[in-house]
């Protein structure tokens, strides 16, 4: 079982990929296996600083071991290389099933982490 | 007495007016004049000399990893960003810490240890004759300003007469810099954008309640607008500053108009004295 997440404007996987990592309005969890997707509303949209490891604990809570996303900064990149989580690149406009299509594929780069 | 140098807005003279103070003060008492701008101190340009470094230090959350049970706690407690719990360790990020040690607070098991981190350091000279300046000066890329002020402030503690520099802005810096003083020169400049400022600052300064006067430096001759709002919330106007080609070019070279310019250190006099009379202190 591989759960996938994705930062995304809204909820559901038919909802635009969100570009920005820690502040993307939603992030979504997909089950590749069984499909089941969940959706978490990102509650660090407003915070004040520190929000990529914050997001990225978030991930980890959830079980992921795979995100895409447009872009992670450096201390996101940190946390996320310290927690076993792969980071792949969406850098289309289309929605969390498009991403999640493109990324079963084998289509998507993954992010440089170090 | 203490004195706090704030304004609104960058680049409209406290620094200037805090150099020249503090030379035209030194001729005659001791005094020691505090640089809170603390990522961009600049008054040791005025004052050039040797300086002794105190480094700043701040606590931040190292984690016993034999003790940690990863339960989350800590992570979700900072608010800033610092722990970050995954699925074998917490990742620390000291430099996003800002030391209020809530993590260790919270930790249920007593992983949580503090260690000192250095993120700035405080620069003493003595450059002048009965002059101490003491420069806080914040490492690049740190975020707690407020820490290396209060270093700033605390070395500077025992003298009879302390001026402290402000940063600009109105931001949490500003209000430590603020914080104990007795009163508050408060620069502006007669333009719009001063004026705007001028009033945020004003209100701080009432918020805090400290009383202030204000300078008006670069002067243009038609201050109105500034002179009306000052008369409406009861600020006096201490001292003028023109603008002017000859003040301008002592400046550049890094002098003090105090001690260059006729006529100038007996201004800063009086406005030393007006700032006494307004904090309520004989001079």
């Amino acid at each position: 079982m591989i759960i996938v997440g994705i930062t995304a404007r809204a909820a559901g996987t038919d909802a635009p990929v969100e570009q920005r990592f820690g502040r993307a309005p939603y992030f979504v969890f997909v089950d590749t296996e069984t499909g089941n997707a969940e959706s978490v509303e990102n509650p660090l949209v407003d915070a004040a600083g520190g929000v990529g490891p914050r997001a990225v604990q978030i991930f980890s809570e959830h079980g992921a071991t795979a995100i895409i996303t447009g872009q992670v900064g450096g201390n996101a990149a940190k946390a996320l290389e310290a927690g076993g989580i792969k980071a792949y690149a969406y850098r289309g406009s289309g929605s969390v099933a498009d991403a999640l299509a493109e990324y079963t594929a084998g289509n998507l780069q993954p992010l440089p982490l170090a | 007495m203490k004195i706090a140098i704030a304004s609104g807005k960058g680049g409209t003279g406290k620094s200037t007016v805090a150099a020249n103070l503090a030379c035209m003060l030194s001729r005659t008492r001791e005094v020691a004049l505090v640089d809170c701008d603390v990522e961009e101190p600049n008054l040791h340009l005025f004052f050039p000399g040797s300086a002794v470094d105190v480094p700043v230090t701040t606590p931040v959350p190292e984690i016993d990893p034999a003790r940690c049970t990863l339960c989350g706690e800590c992570g979700k407690f900072c608010r800033f960003g610092a722990l970050s719990v995954l699925k074998d360790r917490v990742l620390v990020f000291p430099h996003l810490c800002r030391s209020c040690g809530g993590c260790s607070l919270v930790c249920p098991q007593g992983a949580v240890r503090e260690v000192s981190r250095t993120i700035g350091r405080v620069a003493c000279s003595c450059p002048v004759p009965r002059l101490t300046l003491v420069s806080g000066i914040l490492n690049e890329g740190e975020v707690q300003a407020p820490a290396v002020i209060r270093a700033a402030k605390m070395l500077a503690q025992g003298h009879l007469l302390i001026l402290y520099d402000a940063s600009p802005g109105i931001a949490c810096p500003v209000i430590e810099t603020l914080e104990g003083s007795d009163a508050c020169i408060l620069v502006t400049e007669s333009t719009p954008f001063g004026l705007h400022d001028l009033r945020l600052a004003a209100e701080v300064v009432d918020r805090i309640g400290i009383p202030a006067g204000v300078v008006i430096n670069r002067s243009d001759g038609r201050d109105e607008e500034t002179l009306d709002f000052c008369r409406e919330r009861g600020l006096p106007v201490i001292m003028t500053i023109p603008f002017s080609r000859e003040i301008a070019a002592v400046q550049n070279r890094g002098g003090l108009i105090a001690a260059l310019l006729p006529g100038w250190e007996e201004r800063f006099a009086g406005l030393f004295e007006a700032m006494a009379k307004i904090a309520g202190v004989s001079p």
